[in-house]
């Protein structure tokens, strides 16, 4: 046993020397873990921000401005005005997401209770900002026409809704977070593939299956340590970028993340090392290895509700350790869960990872022997 | 010391560096024309850098080269000459295409050089003819014999006529048959051609015996040049490789004394390594048949054969990396078990190919070996010491093994292979690319090991003078042993001079008649017709662009993971993303957290249980349980209702409902409060209702909301449009990139080098297979969208599919973009996929509308092919668009394609640096 564990420290070491001058991957790390953090964050909102919108003020009165100066960024750009011919062009093109058309007399008609009819025009195309930009414009001019008006609140019964979590449904919290998550699995999957393709392409996998050497202990060593190095980077990108750049703040426990983490990447890392015993060379690798990303990372729910989805996509994600992960995370960064709430992921997460452990067990030996043609 | 008036290259103090290795040190060399010149030297001298300075492939750094009276330096005196010279790279079947044919090979050089059809046709007939080819033309390339592969290259280098033939090492790991053939061919050639000049490297002085003329070559430096008998002459030396040791300086062979290995003490006892019939078979082709031998303890036993014969198959077998198809092998009297730990302690072993870590230092990969051999510790550092003085590493035991110089790197390799003191050794072809001195210094470690200390050792070498030296070898050939007993026996069998001999008279045998048809003498032939004035337009060939687009076709065609990924992969990605990426937001769990419960409490809880959007959970006990249910995310909604709401409610005083939404997922959430307000102005209206019995006017405004183009306002209708602009981006310009620098991997780029082809016409020729692949993939899409996902195309869809066009060769002209600066094939999938994403997914106008995004991101996004592909996509898709509408998106496309275009062009590099 001692022979096996110093086997698996001495032959991780060697990756790890290995990896170091790999300069490509280490720059390739130091992206994922930074800009390809701050730049979602910062660049794309998921929620209602700078949100494009134009009035065609019929109306011209007041009231009608008060409305123009009532949409406020962050929420919205400075209203454009145009007329009523252009809206379908500009529309068609893109230009705004939303148009409002206030007709005209709409001052007086609204003074004498006549009740107008306000046109909201939604671009329905948009659909991260067409749901929330509607809202937010309904509440915008129900609000700015009772102050107008003056009138006492419209009902004694009245719902107020507090975000936990979240209080002010900032997207870059969720974003930043969910991207850290993301390039774990992205790196996971591509660094431990690549040690092993690498390392039969330059021959010296050969050289370890002659030594007195068993291809669990060649794995182990390649999941440590390729692991650590995604552990390392992926806390030091959220103690670093996520919480410091960013100055999002993380409600849960690290060290706990950092637990679910290192069992996600024993079942990430062995994934990469199935693949690529499936896999003949680098470039068939990456053919293969980029779809399974791809659906892994989409689906899992770090970048669209889960719960949203449809059942049998949702059925199916439960085999792809992903789903777990995010699950956990968002648990224990988001809402602070402890232990007792996430074991059932905890669990999860290592079983898929001992299925790709074996599978990749038995595929190992076989692979080697394949390469010559 | 000629008559041939003009020579044919001219060097002047012509230097060259890779990085920071210096290939070439002020060489200043003559060299005569319609010669057969010979370069000789080990690997690493820089021959092949001289060459390919010769040839104009290599990029000129310090010095002057001149050839056929012009200087290399100059692109037009390069292109004038370019269909004049004839260039063979180093390596077996470098610059040709494994999956074609041979005759589409040849085929291939023939249109790059222009010739029309009639002309292509008797050529090629003509040499493969000659070359012995000609009942091989369908075979592809890669599944050529060695001696083959290197007649096909010379077929391909010879299409045009040349009259300078540059060959760099052709028959290195070639048998000796074909090798035979080889220089019989070209003597044929030069007799019918004399004006032709002909350089080659060869690490092969037998060889070179034969030529008119040599340069021997070391360290960057020409040693010396002259016929071979002027060489000999010069160093008083019988052979060509005992005079070029001698030409050598001091210091490298002061110490060398000619190799003498004592003979050999029979050992009692089992033999070390026993075969009977093994057999390998890999799917159809049997690599190894039926090879049974028997190496007794202590001796050295070779096995000698040309690249591809089954020897390292054989040595791969009894390590136990590959299991036997049939047969049995033993090791020491135990039968050969992969898990056989035990076995592996007495083994020790060196693959082919240098296979130690090239990242660690000689010590680091001293130390790591015997750790894992598990030495005992206090044993590890004086072992790890003994070695290295023993195999004179002393000077390099903190260097990293990349930087080693062949020599140095062989002899690391046998100290990591003998560190744990094995009984035997396996060696696969240890000494290639390694100078003489540096083979005998090897071979004088490997007799003390054998002699002194017993082991065994079994060894694979190709070189001649090498088996002589074993106590007794195999000769292999074509997967099979041809014959075995001690070299001195094989010779006298044949009743011939030399092993060399010996092996022909063997294979000649093996063939039971010569290879090579040599009926048509090459005399008889009528005459080539005088090299016709190569066609080279000076800008764009239609026939040069159509030969490479053919080529990559017919490429990708045979390639079935490529092609699979290239169709198949858009369709599943589409149907994942299609039915994954969804904003709708529905089955939200709520609970309730009823603190009143009164009849009005329930009431106002009924408007939840109605909607579709949410779905109940058990209520809530309190708000410890509230916030644990939170927490762990069962519960994404949760409605509490205040003590006294049903009082308040009855009297029309205020009261207040609270809710709590999960707001980890910020755009879920924003929606939900939406769903929130909505219930609650519902519970409000049934509310007033029931009181006053009539719809109040609850606002003096009516709001009309109209959701224009997805009137449901569901995600399917926006997304798919979308994931159709997200594949036709993502896996065109990735598939177009690797096939780019798979050329710059796999050798054939060289092609671009030494041929008239232009920059433009190889790039439009490679992008335009992936173009077309692209299209094919956007049909497939078009039809998911319209059949599976049942959305409709409500506007122009001759508009949509001229825009796929464009859009495609805009992202396919990407990929040849990134492929322009990335070298290997790995770094163009990753490089495509790093910067083809963040523009495609988040800056296009798939999630946010670009006239949200602001700074860089909008920038980007505007000068990316995608925010445009996407107007036309969702405009035609769902707002009901045409032409007239989307015109400048297409605008923007078309001039993105040409932009692409022109910086590829301005990228790519028509030399190698």
């Amino acid at each position: 046993m001692r022979g096996h564990l110093e086997n698996i420290y001495r032959l991780g070491l060697k990756e790890l020397i290995s990896l170091r001058y790999d300069v490509v991957l280490v720059v390739l790390i130091v992206y994922f873990f930074t800009y390809a953090v701050y730049a979602p964050a910062r660049g794309t909102q998921m929620d209602l921000i700078n949100a494009s919108v134009a009035v065609v003020d019929e109306d011209r009165s007041p009231l009608s401005r008060r409305l123009q100066d009532a949409l406020l960024p962050p929420y919205f750009l400075p209203p454009a005005a145009i007329s009523v011919a252009q809206i379908d062009a500009a529309m068609d093109h893109g230009l705004y997401t939303f148009v409002i058309d206030i007709p005209p007399r709409f001052q007086a008609d609204i003074e004498k209770g006549r009740r107008p009819t306000i046109q909201v025009i939604v671009d329905a195309t948009a659909m991260i900002q067409a749901g929330s930009g509607a809202n937010h414009i309904q509440n915008v001019i129900q609000q700015e026409i009772a102050d107008f008006l003056s009138l006492p609140a419209a009902s004694a019964v009245q719902v107020v809704t507090r975000s936990r979590f979240n209080p002010n449904r900032e997207s870059p919290w969720f974003v930043a977070v969910m991207q850290v998550l993301n390039n774990i699995t992205l790196l996971a999957i591509f660094l431990s593939g690549a040690a092993l393709i690498r390392e039969r392409e330059h021959g010296t996998i050969e050289h370890l299956l002659v030594m007195p050497l068993a291809p669990a202990e060649i794995m182990l060593a390649k999941i440590w340590a390729n692991g650590l190095v995604v552990v390392v980077a992926a806390s030091l990108s959220l103690r670093l970028m996520v919480q410091g750049v960013l100055q999002v703040p993380i409600a849960g426990s690290l060290p706990l993340f950092v637990v679910g983490e290192v069992i996600y990447l024993f079942s990430a890392t062995s994934l990469g090392i199935f693949l690529a015993t499936l896999a003949r060379s680098m470039p068939q690798f990456a053919l293969l290895a980029m779809p399974v990303f791809i659906v892994m990372n989409l689906l899992s729910g770090s970048n669209t509700p889960f719960d949203s989805m449809p059942m049998p996509v949702q059925r199916i994600m439960m085999f792809s350790p992903s789903t777990h992960f995010v699950s956990l995370a968002q648990a224990i960064l988001f809402r602070d869960a402890g232990f007792a709430v996430v074991w059932k992921e905890f669990l999860a997460t290592a079983a898929t990872g001992a299925v790709f452990f074996t599978a990749a067990l038995l595929r190992f030996r076989r692979t080697v022997s394949e390469l010559q043609g | 010391m000629s008559s041939a008036p003009e020579p044919v290259a001219r060097l002047a103090a012509v230097s060259h560096r890779h990085g920071s290795v210096a290939a070439l040190e002020q060489v200043d060399l003559v060299i005569p024309a319609a010669r057969m010149v010979g370069f000789i030297g080990p690997d690493g001298v820089g021959k092949s850098s001289l060459l390919s300075l010769v040839s104009g492939t290599r990029r000129i750094q310090s010095g002057r080269v001149e050839v056929l009276g012009g200087n290399m330096a100059e692109r037009r005196h390069r292109s004038a000459q370019c269909p004049r010279i004839a260039y063979m790279p180093q390596g077996l079947g470098r610059n040709l295409y494994a999956t074609l044919s041979v005759f589409e090979n040849v085929d291939f050089f023939a249109r790059l050089f222009g010739q029309s059809t009639a002309e292509r046709a008797w050529r090629i007939r003509e040499l493969l003819d000659s070359t012995g080819l000609a009942p091989f033309a369908e075979r592809p390339a890669g599944k050529l014999s060695g001696g083959m592969k290197q007649k096909l290259g010379l077929c391909c280098a010879l299409i045009h006529d040349p009259e300078l033939l540059i060959l760099d090492e052709p028959t290195t790991g070639v048998d000796p048959l074909s090798r035979r053939q080889f220089w019989e061919l070209i003597g044929h050639i030069r007799a019918r051609r004399p004006a032709m000049s002909v350089l080659v490297a060869t690490a092969y002085m037998d060889e070179a015996e034969g030529f008119d003329w040599l340069v021997a070559m070391d360290a960057g430096r020409v040693l010396a040049t002259g016929s071979p008998a002027e060489l000999k002459a010069r160093t008083a030396s019988a052979t060509l490789e005992q005079a070029f040791i001698s030409l050598l300086p001091d210091d490298k062979h002061r110490d060398h004394q000619p190799l003498v290995i004592p003979p050999r003490q029979a050992q009692a006892g089992p033999p070390a390594i026993e075969a009977q019939a093994l057999t390998r078979r890999f799917g159809e082709f049997t690599a190894v048949d039926q090879v049974s031998f028997r190496i007794e303890r202590g001796e050295i036993f070779g096995f000698l054969g040309s690249n591809g014969c089954g020897k390292t198959t054989t040595m791969k077998m009894l390590t136990g990396l590959l299991p036997a198809s049939s047969g049995t092998a033993t090791l020491f009297g135990r039968a050969v078990d992969a898990g056989d730990i035990e076995t592996r302690k007495r083994v020790g072993y060196m693959s082919q190919a240098f296979s130690l870590y090239t990242e660690l230092t000689v010590r680091q990969n001293l130390d790591m070996h015997a750790r894992l051999f598990h030495l005992p510790k206090e044993k590890i550092a004086a072992r790890v010491q003994e070695m290295i003085e023993r195999f004179g590493l002393r000077d390099y035991v903190d260097h990293r093994t990349e930087s080693l110089p062949p020599g140095i790197r062989q002899r690391l390799s046998l100290a990591v292979a003998v560190i744990h003191a094995p009984e035997m050794l396996i060696l696969d072809e240890p000494t290639s690319g390694v100078d003489p001195v540096a083979r005998d210094a090897f071979w004088r470690l490997l007799a003390d090991l054998s002699r002194q200390e017993g082991v065994t050792i079994f060894i694979s070498t190709h070189f001649m003078n090498e088996a002589q030296r074993c106590d007794r070898i195999s000769l292999m050939h074509a997967g099979r042993v041809l014959e075995q007993g001690s070299p001195e026996a094989l010779t006298r069998a044949h009743a011939v001079h030399s092993l060399e001999q010996a092996f022909i008279a063997c294979l000649e045998q093996a063939a039971g008649e010569k290879a090579i048809p040599e009926g048509a003498s090459p005399a008889a032939r009528p005459p080539m017709a005088a090299a016709a004035p190569m066609g080279r337009s000076a800008l764009f060939s239609g026939r040069r662009w159509w030969a490479y687009a053919r080529r990559e076709a017919m490429e990708i065609r045979r390639d079935p993971i490529r092609l699979a990924f290239a169709l198949f992969g858009p369709i599943v990605l589409m149907i994942a993303f299609g039915y994954g990426i969804s904003f709708d937001v529905e089955n939200q769990s709520y609970a309730a957290l009823d603190r009143d419960r009164t009849p009005e409490s329930r009431a106002y809880l009924e408007n939840y249980s109605g909607s579709r959007y949410f779905r109940a959970r058990p209520a809530l006990a309190d708000h410890a349980d509230l916030e644990r249910q939170m927490r762990s995310g069962r519960l994404r909604v949760a409605v509490e209702i205040p003590p006294g709401f049903g009082n308040a409610v009855r009297r029309g005083r205020p009261a207040e409902v609270g809710v709590w939404i999960d707001g980890a997922a910020p755009f879920t959430a924003e929606t939900v409060r939406g769903y929130v307000e909505g219930v609650h102005q519902a519970y409000l209206k049934g509310l007033a209702e029931r009181t006053a019995g009539s719809t109040p006017r609850l606002s003096p405004v009516d709001i009309a909301t109209r959701f224009r183009y997805n009137q449901d306002f569901r995600s399917v209708f926006a997304m798919v449009p979308g994931v159709i602009m997200m594949m036709l981006a993502l896996i065109p310009a990735m598939m177009t990139a690797v096939g780019v620098v798979r050329e710059k991997e796999m050798g054939s780029i060289t092609n671009l080098y030494a041929t008239p082809v232009s920059g433009l016409e190889f790039l439009l020729g490679k992008q335009l297979p992936y173009v077309l692949i692209a299209f094919a993939s956007y049909l497939s899409l078009l039809l998911l969208a319209l059949l599976l996902f049942q959305v409709p195309v409500k506007g122009g869809l001759i508009t949509l599919t001229g825009g796929a066009a464009l859009y495609v060769m805009a992202t396919t002209g990407f990929g040849v973009l990134v492929s322009s600066f990335v070298k290997t094939q790995i770094a163009a999938l990753f490089g495509t996929a790093v910067l083809i994403m963040l523009p495609v997914i988040q800056f296009s106008g798939l999630f946010t509308p670009v006239s949200s995004l602001s700074g860089g991101a909008r920038i980007i996004g505007l000068a990316f092919p995608s925010t445009y592909f996407q107007r036309i996509s969702l405009g035609t898709f769902t707002k009901g668009l045409d032409f007239g509408d989307l015109w400048p998106s297409f605008a923007a496309l078309a001039s993105i394609v040409l932009a692409y275009l022109l910086l590829s062009l301005l990228l790519l590099k028509t030399q190698e640096e």
